[in-house]
């Protein structure tokens, strides 16, 4: 690892004016699962580490029924599904982090942190594509907001500018009868990168029997996560059932542009698309039907 | 393939960082420069080499410590975030001579072979039974996971947790 300075920020401007001073050299730290193995490794060199983690607004979890949900960009996964009111609302965020890495990572890795480091396999980004999150950034030109699907430009990059950073990610008020899931593939139970992750998100008719709206999202099959949008907008008016489910999953590897590499080919992440899609349209759909 | 040589690592001089922290229960005090995880200065500053380096990446786990409650790898924290913070090792379970009740599962049920991987197992189990003093083998194993053994094949460390909960209650 490089030598480098270290600044605890605690306010969002002091971290605004650190990172537009040191530019490219300056490095944004919250939970550090990626950003120290990155370091480590010389994958990524730094002059300045800022951590964000003592800036309130980065930290906090903010959260009422009729307007949604305010994540702090640095809150740790554990807080996420530690909060009963969070985890009964976002049940697909609750899914998302409690894959990433196992109990130590989860002390630690934020989905802010998930989304900026932005992978194409992330297991975060999907569950936040698919309940619409908008990322809240503050820079030197002051605040804007950026939907998480618009979030991430390619492998490691982002829409962030010099001096930008992430400062909270909002999730929209859930109406009744919506629910979530997120499933990702991988050969073994826990700790592994995804073959394929694959977020949903419903909303049902008042009589919980078809689809009123849906999105879903994908990972690992390009080089950001991606929307199916097809899929997505065929299955409005659609009966919430099992062979819906499977034709969503087939009109989904149509978003797919998935690569072969030693973890499948892409064959198989295709083949990976449509099952996950099916499994987590069922799981959402039944969440939404129970909430 | 080829392989490309990482440049040097830089020669800037950074300042080296005074860090006031509780560990154990006792307040400690050091100085590292930004660059230090934890895990260095645990072992290198403080003298405290009961967490090991296993992989350095995150993986093992074998370095996991308690930070404010919360069971992180020491490996992926800097020493300089630790201020202020109260951080609890494996050096902590026994209270003098009077060892833990993990710590005499893990000895009685023969849960290790070589040893690299126990302090951080011990670490994560206590933290698992300080929340859940009852976990089932599922809820063990879940929180273990970020835990390897290439020994024991595992088996002898969950009975090893579950015959501590049982000697806790
Ligand atoms: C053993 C292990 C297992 C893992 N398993 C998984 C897994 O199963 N699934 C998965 O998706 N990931 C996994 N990861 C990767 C990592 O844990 C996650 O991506 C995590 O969510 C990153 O969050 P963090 O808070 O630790 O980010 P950091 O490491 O602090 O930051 C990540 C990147 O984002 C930047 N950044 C962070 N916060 C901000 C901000 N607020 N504004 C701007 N930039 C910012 C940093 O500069 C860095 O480039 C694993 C990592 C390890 C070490």
């Amino acid at each position: 690892m490089n030598d480098f300075d270290y600044e605890a920020a605690t306010t969002v401007d002091e971290a605004v004016s650190l990172l537009a001073a040191g530019g490219q050299r300056a490095r944004v730290l919250a939970g550090g699962t990626d950003l120290l193995v990155q370091l480590r490794e010389r994958r990524r060199d730094a002059d300045l580490v800022v951590d964000v983690k003592r800036i309130p607004q980065l930290s906090e979890i903010s959260y009422e029924a009729a307007t949604g949900l305010r994540l702090g960009a640095a809150v740790p996964c554990y807080r996420v599904y530690g909060d009963a009111e969070v985890a009964a609302a976002y049940p697909g965020l609750v899914d998302s982090a409690s894959l990433i890495g196992g109990w130590q990572i989860q002390g630690r890795a934020s989905l802010g942190g998930n989304l900026c480091n932005a992978s194409p396999a992330a297991d975060g980004i999907p569950s936040l594509i698919a309940y619409d999150a908008v990322a809240n950034i503050a820079g030197p030109q002051g605040e804007r907001d950026v939907p998480v699907a618009e979030f991430c430009t390619g492998p490691g990059k982002t829409v962030l500018e010099r001096g930008e950073f992430l400062v909270s990610i909002t999730l929209p008020p859930q109406p009744a009868h919506s629910g979530a899931a997120y499933q990702r593939f991988i050969p073994r139970n826990e700790m592994d990168i995804a073959v394929v992750g694959v977020g949903a998100w419903v909303q049902l008719s008042d009589d919980a029997k078809s689809i009123k709206s849906a999105r879903i999202a994908l990972a690992a099959v390009a080089p950001t996560p991606v929307v199916a949008t097809e899929a997505s907008k065929w299955l409005s008016g659609r009966p919430a059932d099992e062979a819906t489910f499977a034709e969503a999953g087939e009109l989904a590897k149509k978003a797919a542009r998935p690569i072969s590499d030693l973890r499948g080919t892409a064959e198989y992440r295709n083949h990976l698309v449509g099952v996950l899609t099916r499994r987590v349209l069922a799981a959402a759909v039944s969440r939404a039907q129970a909430s | 393939m080829s392989h490309v040589q990482a440049p040097e690592a830089s020669v800037r001089p950074t300042k080296n960082v005074h860090v006031e922290l509780t560990v154990n229960g006792e307040p400690r005090e050091f100085l590292c420069a930004p660059r230090e995880s934890l895990l260095d200065v645990l072992r290198n500053r403080l003298g405290l080499t009961g967490a090991k380096e296993g992989c350095n990446n995150g993986n093992c786990g074998a370095c996991a410590v308690i930070l404010n409650g919360v069971p992180v790898n020491s490996c992926l924290v800097l020493g300089v975030e630790a201020a202020g913070a109260e951080v609890e090792t494996v050096e902590g379970l026994a209270k003098g001579s009077h060892l833990h009740p993990l710590q005499q599962c893990f000895l009685e049920d023969a849960a290790l072979q070589c040893g690299i991987c126990t302090p951080g197992f011990l670490v994560s189990a206590k933290a698992l039974l300080d929340r859940n003093p009852d976990p089932s083998e599922e809820e063990i194993r879940l929180h273990l996971a970020g835990n390897l053994c290439r020994c024991t094949g595992y088996d002898k460390i969950v009975r090893a947790v579950q015959d501590a909960a049982k000697a806790n209650t």
